[in-house]
């Protein structure tokens, strides 16, 4: 589902607009709140249903992350005896250990670490890039209007729901054509490239509602595309810039389509190689070190997402677009 | 007169080329993607998905061949009833546990922000990460099942990822546990988006919550409605890395869908064609979603 909006940027703006609404509840001036009927007494029954709901959905919801942070920390032995979800009677960081330092994919026995360097080597550049490249997409798009500029970026956005899988092929081949398949200069093409869409809609929009006057000011001053660009936009911009950083840290990390697709087993990212070391058929399954993997995986993403809180779920009104 | 006119023109017309010339050069890269990678590599593929590739693709005509056998291959098959139960039951459970978890949370609670945030954690986890963790939950000999048996059920069965018939059941579940909190984010933007009055007036003329809730509240967050619909519809057709992880497509073929179908084909059994008309396939399921959307979308208010 990550599943991925709309080609519709006025839709997009006002979902984007409602989930500030959302993300804090009480903006000054406007009266933003939950529209509900009145808060009652502390215990009516109406208030036990609602946060009796809620918790036990939260519960729900929270079961996966203690059952995979439980199992990582037990020994195979205990798991082996019975509950997943009793807390662990003795802890051991040693799964931790094997999964990041040992763990075997296949021939090399050098655990998730190598897939880790991996992706942050494929992360970095490939959110720079996508991030710089869209951004002046953006910035063209809204504030320097040219024939033709409507009509790519339409094709960009409905661009955006096409499955990936129709356009995997031909980019193959463009780049063994050019020399770049399986390395990492073509993997980080591949993500700016499908990462184009959402992030020129976003930047699109938010450059648009800059005031005019000030572009204006700057073009009778001399300045000219680049300058503008470098001296006002990208000053004024830098939320934007956030959760646009946000949303492509997540998406490139959590990525593994393309990871499998245009990158050869050495420069496996670690969403991958976290795959390659679960599902192994050889061996001896070891649920806690697959647990260990599992989260140290999954940690990039979700330290993101609760150190951002209200930016992320920006990000995600916007990224939902990919899907 | 005319050598006036054509002083004035002459310098005219390239100027209206290279106006803008710096927007334009930025602008490459953006053009190039839009119809190189995505007009031109639709294209390509479509156009392959007539031809008779094997391991590499070569304009040998052949028709609708592809298509005929991918029709009549059982594991398409699955892979398309797969797709649709999925598909049906994660958009109508994503729906309703989404909107009535954000009805819920537009009661004025306390606590919202914290039971925002465990209801939208899954979201930030990679599909790969899900998988294996409801792999591990679904567990027969040490999961739900196993807990079940221990508290004295001794007979209990539920081992979704072992059992053909109902793996694809599994695999909603992992997706939901993933994806319900967007939905609910959408919703209650949505609902938040709702004027304050319309709930007095309604409060006013003695209307029961759940009607207001029915008969005009939801009636007037259609367009919130469908935007989620595309978002997650068109999530939907492309799931793949969730049934890699989780099941790798078994038991036997039981979970398999159309993306991994294309790329198993096309990268492990060498069978271009095939895979370039299974994707095809795979963008008509999303036009037949996107387009009457993209339609009434912007066929209302004229193009741009």
């Amino acid at each position: 589902m990550n599943p991925q909006i709309s080609s519709n940027p006025a839709t997009l703006a006002t979902t984007v607009a409602g989930m500030d609404a959302v993300a804090d509840r009480v903006r000054p001036g406007v009266e933003a709140g939950p529209r509900g009927s009145r808060r009652r007494s502390a215990l009516s029954t109406r208030n036990v249903v609602i946060y009796g709901v809620l918790s036990v959905v939260a519960i729900y919801y929270l079961i996966p992350l203690y059952v995979m942070v439980v199992t990582s920390l037990k020994g195979m032995p205990e798991i082996r005896l019975g509950n997943i979800f009793a807390p662990p009677m003795e802890i051991t960081f040693e799964p931790w250990a094997k999964a990041w330092a040992s763990a075997c994919t296949g021939l090399n026995c050098d655990g998730l670490s190598r897939g880790f360097w991996n992706s942050v080597r494929i992360t970095v550049p490939s959110t720079i890039l996508s991030i710089l490249i869209a951004s002046i997409n953006g910035y063209a798009l809204a504030n320097w209007r040219f024939k033709g500029g409507e009509l790519f970026f339409t094709i960009l956005i409905v661009g955006a729901f096409i499955p990936y899988q129709v356009m995997i092929y031909p980019i193959v081949i463009i780049l063994r054509e050019m020399g770049i398949y399986g390395t990492l200069t073509g993997l980080t093409i591949v993500h700016t490239i499908f990462g184009m869409p959402i992030l020129t809609l976003l930047f699109r929009n938010y450059f648009a509602s800059v005031p005019e006057e000030l572009f204006k000011a700057a073009r009778v001053d001399g300045a000219g595309f680049w300058g503008i660009y470098w001296k006002i936009m990208l000053p004024m911009s830098l939320p934007i810039f956030v959760v646009a950083l946000i949303l492509q840290v997540t998406g490139i990390w959590n990525d593994f389509l393309f990871g499998v697709v245009y990158t050869r087993p050495d420069t496996y990212p670690m969403t991958v190689q976290l795959n390659n070391i679960v599902n192994s058929v050889q061996g001896v399954k070891e649920y806690n070190v697959n647990m260990a993997a599992t989260i140290l995986t999954g940690l990039v993403p979700l330290v993101i997402y609760f150190v951002s809180g209200k930016l992320f779920v920006r990000g995600i009104a916007a990224g939902a677009v990919k899907g | 007169m005319t050598s006036t006119t054509l002083s004035t023109t002459r310098p005219k017309r390239p100027s209206q080329l290279f106006r803008n010339l710096s927007a334009k050069l930025a602008s490459i890269p953006m053009i190039l993607t839009a119809l190189v990678i995505f007009l031109g590599g639709t294209v390509w593929t479509v156009v392959y998905s007539f031809t008779s590739s094997r391991l590499l693709p070569r304009l040998r005509w052949a028709g609708l061949e592809q298509y005929e056998r991918l029709w009549a291959t059982p594991r398409w098959l699955v892979s398309i009833e797969n797709l649709l139960v999925y598909g049906v039951l994660s958009l109508i459970f994503s729906f309703v546990i989404g909107f009535v978890l954000a009805a819920l949370m537009d009661q004025k609670i306390r606590f919202e922000s914290a039971f925002r945030t465990i209801f939208l954690y899954p979201f930030a986890l990679s599909f790969v990460v899900t998988g294996l963790v409801w792999q591990w939950l679904l567990n027969p000999e040490f999961g739900v099942q196993n807990i079940v048996r221990e508290m004295g059920w001794t007979s209990f069965t539920f081992d979704p990822l072992y059992d053909q018939s109902i793996v694809i059941y599994g695999i909603l579940i992992a997706s939901l546990w993933q994806g319900t909190g967007l939905v609910m984010c959408l919703m209650l933007a949505g609902l938040r988006g709702i004027d304050e009055d319309i709930w007095k007036a309604a409060r006013v003329d003695g209307i029961p919550m759940w009607k207001t809730y029915l008969f005009i509240v939801i009636p007037m967050m259609r367009p919130v409605f469908i935007t989620t619909l595309v978002i997650v519809a068109s999530g939907i057709v492309r799931v793949y890395d969730l049934v890699v992880a989780q099941t790798s497509g078994g038991p036997g073929t039981a979970s398999e869908v159309p993306a991994k179908y294309v790329y198993d084909y096309m990268f492990q059994a060498q069978n271009l064609g095939q895979g370039f008309a299974a994707s095809t396939v795979m963008l008509l399921t999303v036009a037949i979603v996107v387009v009457p959307w993209a339609y009434l979308e912007f066929g209302r208010r004229k193009r741009v």
